[in-house]
């Protein structure tokens, strides 16, 4: 009596873009629009109503207030497809999968797109707040006299725009140097960080080698491939890079181990077996459960809350609930956001105390096969525009258990303001 | 990529200027347009005596079947009619079968002459006969006659008209021609307004008529290679409007113009790259898993490497061979070893008139574009055991982004170098693959068939 569980019928992305690079100019909605249509595309799904369409951008203009409504408007999708946002940070993306897999599972829809686009280029370029107060005053004012009055507060300064800053609110810090605090309680080393990056680049490039995204990508404004992708990269060119977080002098966070700022789209079709079958769409995989937490980063232990811990929180409640262990999995997908978190991550699985102490386990989870994870590269070699990972992610993960021909992947990605998700696919 | 020159010469003022400088002026052809009229006159029918087709005015006679399509039929027959001034027939059709003697071709003389002046602008001349079959050398060279007299008609007719033979090879009277009623509907229309002074074999065959002759392709699944943009486009865009649903194929690079036209069409998309090893096995998978077959396949995709044979480098030759004529030969061996190509199948290439006559920097490309050439009529029979046919489409000067290449006075000059004194478009290729992908033409096989308004070039 289980809940049907949602399949994975496929996926599309845009190649990731370096930010100020070739999209530029190109608009949240523009992107998210053109994932869709290379969605519909390659499903014929042209002028199909799906259930509906689930998507989000972090970095949000205010007139995208209906994003993804305004691109399924603007797609080859029916217009009597319903849509809406979400935002979790860089959880958007596998969350917006786990809200359309929910309904599919309770049987509410039969078909749905999943997704998340995020521009730093195109960046949401607020006016001044000081300058905001003074206008929306000017309008509530009822004479032209206590308009007059209003023009004397206004001061020079008020022209500088609010740009939004890659920080958290409440403690004022960049997620870099959240991080940076994490790598040093962890004493996380600057070599395995340089190999996990190297690692990353290489896998990834070895899948479009062998035309691993031929099916999952579509070209976008020119770009055909991940545009940070270095084939050529290695632990000895990382090696010359300094420090970019942290401690200047004797940082281990380097640009080039962690993720830098990226432009793209990424989408995912979900749709019950049923509704696949009848289109004689592949299922690569089903999405069986999911699990978040969060931790309280702000005011917590320095060495158990870091910023973007919580994906280590949220796993054991799902390996419970599976009656799993973490080494039943044939894949995991660990978001790079840094290779000191995916480092942490796993340091933190394997500690016996921290385990204990943290996690409420009397055993540590223990260590996982390292040949198993991130194998086709992931968001230091291919960029990370926030939304849009969890999509590339579980797009991903799908077709390598469908070229597998079975077997079960695990999906961890933290997210800003100390959140995390966890998935697990099956094939 | 519009040709200026031809509209300059058909506003007024250039239309006068042209005539008293003698210059070329070239037609505005007419073309196909859903729901118009198949014939914008009426047609003249008529017969050369000891013909070996049903009687023209007969009940399985080209008069009922013509009829049948909506046409205004005169026949020759009737006293007087086709020596009426008054009448400016569209089209001019002859059953020629029955010529066998060098006197026979004066009743050919005899039929066409008189109303040729009076043939509309973008008007049909269609001679059918019987191909050559070595029984009578006498008959033999009365039917070749024949092609001879459509070719120099097709170098007289003005103002886009145009004249074809449609060759029967079949041993009338006891065999009727398979796709006789399917070539004639497309040679009448403005399907075939680039199509001229070509001689078109109609043979034995499955050639069932459509349901509805409007979306002849209705029900169908058609692939298309190198679909995402020029000519291939095109195809997918006329196959579908035909009724087929297209899976349009194109390398993983050319992806955002694939979904593009794809999404235009109500397709599907598949990224892939024909020329590699992988690929007949990934397209027939995609075929057969996701569309239960396959109909039509389209072997458009094609590059151009040109370079002087002396200058050429390895990895030109080699890229344009792959491409253009390997991958062909690999995806056509694995639809007759496999299950995916449906009985009534149609694949269709897409050859070149460099194929017939090559062209200057392109001995790669000529040897690919010759190379299908040489499939085509090689598979034909291999098809044909499939209850499938298999043909070439030899596109001449046609109107894409690949002439705008060409210096300015070559590329006017050329497009001059045919009847029609045009380049043809995109359309009027696709055109000629969507008849080919018909179920009604299924007697023809193992035929490339040039749409180049009558090129000079290797006619």
């Amino acid at each position: 009596m289980a809940a049907r569980r949602a399949a994975v019928v496929g996926g599309n992305r845009i190649p990731f873009a370096r930010s100020n690079g070739p999209y530029a100019h190109a608009s949240n909605q523009d992107m998210l629009t053109a994932a869709l249509d290379g969605l519909a595309a390659r499903f014929n799904l042209q002028d199909e109503r799906l259930g509906e369409v689930a998507a989000g951008a972090v970095l949000k203009r205010s007139r995208d207030f209906n994003l993804t409504r305004e691109s399924v408007l603007g797609s080859a999708l029916a217009a009597t497809t319903p849509a809406y946002d979400v935002q979790q940070a860089c959880g958007t993306g596998l969350e917006t999968a786990i809200l359309i897999s929910n309904k599919i599972a309770l049987g509410q829809i039969e078909s749905g797109i999943a997704g998340g686009v995020d521009t730093t280029s195109d960046a949401p370029i607020e006016v001044n707040d000081d300058l905001r107060q003074v206008l929306l005053d000017a309008n509530r004012a009822r004479s032209l006299a206590a308009r007059a009055k209003l023009l004397t507060r206004l001061r020079p300064n008020f022209l500088v725009p609010s740009i939004p800053r890659n920080a958290e609110p409440r403690t004022g810090l960049a997620m870099g140097d959240h991080q940076a605090i994490t790598t040093e309680e962890w004493d996380i080393s600057r070599e395995a960080q340089d190999e996990l990056a190297a690692s990353s680049h290489h896998n990834l490039a070895a899948a479009y080698e062998r035309g691993f995204f031929a099916d999952l990508m579509t070209p976008f404004l020119k770009l055909t491939r991940d545009q940070n992708l270095r084939p050529d990269t290695s632990v000895d060119k990382l090696a010359g890079l300094k420090p970019a977080f942290g401690d200047r002098e004797t940082g281990t966070m380097t640009a080039g181990n962690s993720t830098p700022l990226t432009d793209g789209a990424a989408t995912v079709l979900l749709a019950s077996d049923e509704w696949a079958a009848e289109r004689s769409l592949p299922v690569l995989a089903h999405l069986v459960d999911a699990e978040t937490a969060a931790v309280d980063y702000v005011h917590g232990d320095r060495k158990a809350d870091g910023l973007l811990m919580a994906p280590i929180y949220a796993l054991p409640r799902l390996l419970a609930r599976n009656k799993l262990t973490l080494q039943d999995f044939d894949f995991y997908e660990i978001h790079e956001a840094f290779a000191s978190t995916v480092l942490t991550t796993l340091a933190a699985w394997a500690d016996g105390d921290f385990c204990r102490r943290y996690l409420g386990l009397a055993e540590p989870l223990g260590e996982l096969d390292r040949g198993r994870l991130n194998v086709n590269g992931s968001s230091l070699a291919a960029g990370h525009p926030f939304a849009a990972t969890g999509g590339r992610i579980v797009a991903t993960l799908a077709k390598l258990l469908h070229e597998k021909g079975s077997g079960r992947g695990l999906i961890s990605i933290c997210a800003a303001g100390g959140q995390g998700v966890v998935a697990i696919l099956e094939a | 990529m519009s040709d200026r020159y031809s509209q300059l010469v058909n506003s007024p003022i250039g239309s006068r200027l042209a005539g008293q400088l003698g210059l070329p002026k070239p037609a505005v052809l007419r073309r196909y347009q859903p729901g118009a009229p198949l014939l914008h006159g009426p047609l003249l029918l008529g017969a050369t005596s000891g013909s070996t087709l049903p009687p023209v005015d007969g009940p399985r006679g080209l008069g009922a079947l013509l009829r049948g399509a909506g046409i205004d039929v005169t026949s020759d027959a009737e006293p007087d009619v086709g020596r009426d001034a008054a009448i400016r027939p569209a089209a001019l059709v002859l059953d020629a079968t029955g010529v066998a003697t060098v006197a026979d071709l004066a009743q050919v003389r005899d039929f066409l002459a008189g109303p040729l002046r009076r043939l509309l602008p973008s008007g049909r001349v269609i001679v059918i006969g019987r191909a050559p079959d070595s029984a009578d050398p006498v008959a033999d060279s009365v039917r070749q006659a024949l092609d001879g007299i459509v070719r120099s008609l097709g170098k007289e007719l003005r103002a886009g008209s145009t004249a074809n033979l449609l060759a029967i090879t079949t041993a009338l009277p006891d065999e009727q021609p398979a796709s006789l009623e399917s070539a004639l509907r497309f040679l009448l229309s403005g399907r075939a307004a680039y199509v001229d002074g070509q001689p078109i074999r109609l043979g034995p065959g499955d050639a069932p008529a459509p349901a509805d002759w409007d979306q002849p392709l209705a029900g169908r699944v058609a692939v298309v290679t190198g679909a995402a943009r020029g000519i291939g486009a095109a195809i997918a865009r006329v196959l579908a409007r035909d009724g087929a649903h297209v899976v349009a194929a194109d390398l993983p690079a050319a992806g955002e113009a694939l979904a593009r036209v794809t999404n235009k069409i109500n397709g599907t998309a598949l990224q892939l790259d024909i020329a590699a090893a992988d690929a007949p096995r990934i397209l027939l998978e995609h075929l057969a898993a996701r569309h239960g077959g396959v109909d039509i396949v389209v072997h458009n995709a094609g590059v151009t490497r040109d370079k002087l044979l002396a200058n050429m480098k390895p990895e030109q030759w080699e890229l344009v061979l792959e491409v253009n004529l390997a991958s062909q030969l690999r995806i056509n061996s694995a639809l007759l070893a496999g299950q995916a190509l449906h009985h009534g199948g149609r694949v269709i290439t897409l050859s070149s008139t460099t194929g017939f006559a090559g062209n200057r920097g392109q001995t790669n490309y000529g040897a690919s574009k010759a190379g299908v050439i040489g499939m085509v009529r090689s598979y034909a029979a291999a098809f044909a055991g499939h209850g499938a046919t298999i043909n070439g489409v030899a596109p001449g000067l046609i109107d894409t982004d690949m002439i705008n290449t060409m210096p300015l006075a070559t590329r006017e000059v050329a497009r001059r170098l045919n009847s029609l004194q045009q380049a043809g478009l995109p359309v009027d290729v696709a055109e000629a693959i969507a008849w080919l992908s018909s179920s009604g033409a299924g007697g023809v096989n193992g035929q490339v068939i040039r749409v180049c308004g009558q090129n000079l070039v290797g006619a």
